[in-house]
């Protein structure tokens, strides 16, 4: 434990000039340091130690932290209280002055069980359990859920059907991201885009409203295909929503990204290199930020993600400012996206037609015993797929969330385990800390846009 | 049971083909999706080898507890099912590909090799693994409870955790289980 843990300045590796074979014994062999850019990424991961190792509910004793033997460093708590924190995330942060050397993520403040949950519920009523882990995010999640059990299933759904999803998950990702840029905003001290982001959530908010039912938790995609059709009027809510928000992103721009505060607090801040990305398998902006262009739309299509035209934005830092940019342009993209699936849009069902899966119409139930048992069936016994076990990933605004899905042929999931991209995606904040001031540890934390619903579980 | 296709599939040799340290792994598919199947010994080995080959990216590493379906799952021929299993889904971002490992780890040794040392990205992955299924990752560096208080007792995502309940309060209602 302690050779990975150890608090000095950045480790870099020996190199190793010992010729194979020659054995000189006065030979002292080559002295200095080699680059960290020659050290194999993991093993960098590993040895940068960037992760304080220690309990978190310990008394600190600032003589007894390792490392502390001149009595330099302290360990300081942000959270879980924290205003910038983002929820309920607590990090203790050990540092040297002003320095940052190591940093432990705490968490499971939030931690209510939904895996466990998730077992005590049918395949039908798991939507409203998974909804509820990135809330900034539910249709993603759903979409992963929902595919996962159709997978199992076997399935074919309808055009219709798949269309609705993508639009619905692109408003998403549009709204997870304003969203994204409100808080961000609020960390730095800018509360205009703090109001400005909001507001352009409320719209997207709204439609969802009309669409689901429901502004959040939406249970809207689920297995067998989504809840309800797209209102009528559709296109014009969606066309007025992506022209706003398309000169709103604009008018960020104007704000933030030319603002010299702005980008001062961020370029350079929080740099984390694709190797160390990929080693400590970080996803989504985060990845694409340091440069590696991953998205699983794109190079694993799910849904009809291979029908439509967009580009993978990608950073060449991985600094703070990189990640906001990515973010910024990223919802250009979704705008891209959600214009093409208007047109795209086919007719027909938006469910597939399928009555283990899908419950009758309300009026097929009155006029037929078959599609009252079938209802009846559905909704006390619900769906039973095939014994099997399926691992199935999706783009969700902050990374690969992934969803592993263990059936026993039951009518409830053996086993549910959501890989969820926020959790994954906290292991690289200590690298990104490491080296840096305090007062950018707001700014790279908020750039990392963990969601603790999502992390906790 | 019928239902699972252990077969391989016909359209792309398996990893197991492809890799030459990897001979002799049990390999299934599910769903089309690959398995491999390493031994609890060999399991770093087979890990180190595809990662290797560009399977570069641990996205995720699970664990599943097989308590009330332990004996009848379908698993290749030659692998003995345990109660415990570690699930890591790797992904090569060249080849555009997963295979996901399935290990078994029996219920009187709950203990599996860490693969921190060759995926960092493990780390907190492994500590969840523990926290909810008591399976310790011998080697790991700080193989303490993630998500749980740290003096909780059980592991939650056993099967044979009892799940809580609130009691309601009325007058004939049993007392807390």
């Amino acid at each position: 434990m302690t050779e990975i843990s150890g608090g000095g300045p950045r480790v870099v590796a020996v190199a190793d000039a010992r010729p194979n074979g020659a054995e000189d014994p006065t030979d002292e062999y080559a002295q200095e340091l080699a680059p960290v850019e020659a050290t194999d990424p993991v093993e960098l991961a590993i040895e940068l130690g960037g992760v304080l190792r220690m309990p978190e509910d310990a008394v600190i004793d600032p003589d007894g932290v390792e490392g502390n033997a001149d009595g330099t460093t302290m360990i300081l708590n942000l959270g879980p209280q924290h205003p910038s924190t983002h929820g309920v995330l607590r990090l203790m942060v050990e540092l040297q002055g002003e320095t940052v050397l190591r940093t432990k993520p705490v968490i499971g403040y939030l931690h209510t069980g939904m895996e466990k949950t998730a077992e005590e519920l049918t395949y039908v009523q798991g939507a409203t359990n998974v909804t509820r882990m990135d809330y900034l995010s539910p249709l993603t999640n759903e979409l992963c859920f929902a595919l996962a059990v159709e997978e199992l299933l076997g399935v074919e759904l309808p055009a219709r059907a798949t269309w609705i999803r993508m639009l619905m998950s692109e408003l998403n990702r549009i709204s997870s991201h304003v969203t994204w840029a409100a808080t961000n905003g609020m960390d730095l001290a800018s509360t205009t885009m703090m109001i400005f982001g909001f507001r352009e959530r409320e719209m997207l908010l709204s439609f969802f409203e009309k669409t689901t039912g429901l502004r959040m938790n939406t249970n809207y995609i689920r297995p067998g295909g989504v809840a309800a059709d797209l209102p009528d009027g559709w296109e014009d809510d969606v066309s007025a929503i992506t022209d706003t928000i398309e000169s709103r992103v604009d008018d960020y721009d104007e704000l933030l990204t030319g603002q010299p505060i702005f980008r001062q607090r961020t370029e350079g801040v929080g740099i984390i290199s694709p190797e160390l990305a990929i080693a400590l398998s970080a996803t989504g902006p985060i990845l694409r930020a340091s440069g590696v262009p991953w998205d699983l739309r794109r190079d694993m299509p799910y849904c009809y993600y291979d029908q439509v035209d967009f580009d993978v934005v990608v950073g060449t830092v991985g600094d703070t400012f990189d990640r906001y940019a990515v973010r910024l342009n990223e919802i250009r993209e979704s705008i891209r996206i959600v214009r093409q699936i208007v047109t795209k849009m086919p007719r027909g069902d938006y469910r597939v037609q399928d009555a283990k899966v899908t419950p009758p119409p309300r009026a097929r139930i009155d006029e037929s015993m078959e599609a009252l048992i079938h209802h009846f069936k559905l909704f006390t016994r619900g769906i039973e797929p095939p014994e099997g076990e399926v691992y199935i990933a999706v783009e969700s605004p902050r990374g690969e969330l992934g969803c592993y899905l263990v059936s026993d042929g039951s009518n409830k999931p053996y086993r549910l385990h959501v890989r969820a991209p926020s959790f994954v995606n906290l292991q690289s904040v200590p690298a990104m800390l490491r080296g840096g001031l305090i007062a950018d540890a707001i700014a790279v934390l908020s750039s990392v846009d963990p969601v603790l619903g999502e992390v906790d579980r | 049971m019928s239902d699972v296709d252990l077969a391989a599939d016909a359209t792309r040799p398996s990893v197991v083909e492809e890799i030459p340290e990897l001979a002799g792994v049990k390999v299934s598919f599910s769903r089309g999706q690959e398995v491999l199947h390493p031994s609890r010994d060999g399991y770093i080995a087979v890990a180190t080898a595809l990662r290797k080959a560009g399977f570069a990216f641990l996205s995720d590493l699970c664990a599943v507890d097989y308590l009330s379906a332990k004996q009848d799952r379908p698993l290749p021929a030659g692998v003995e099912p345990e109660r415990f299993e570690v699930v890591a889904s790797l992904l090569s971002h060249s080849q555009r590909r997963r295979v996901r490992l399935r290990v078994q780890v029996p219920e009187e040794d709950p203990t599996c090799p860490t693969i921190f040392f060759v995926f960092p990205g493990a780390d907190n992955m492994e500590r969840e693994a523990y926290d909810m299924f008591g399976i310790t990752f011998s080697g790991h560096p700080d193989m303490t409870r993630i998500l749980m208080p740290q003096e909780w007792e059980g592991h939650p995502l056993r099967k044979d955790y009892g799940v809580g309940r609130v009691p309601v309060q009325f007058k004939e209602a049993p007392g807390p289980r």
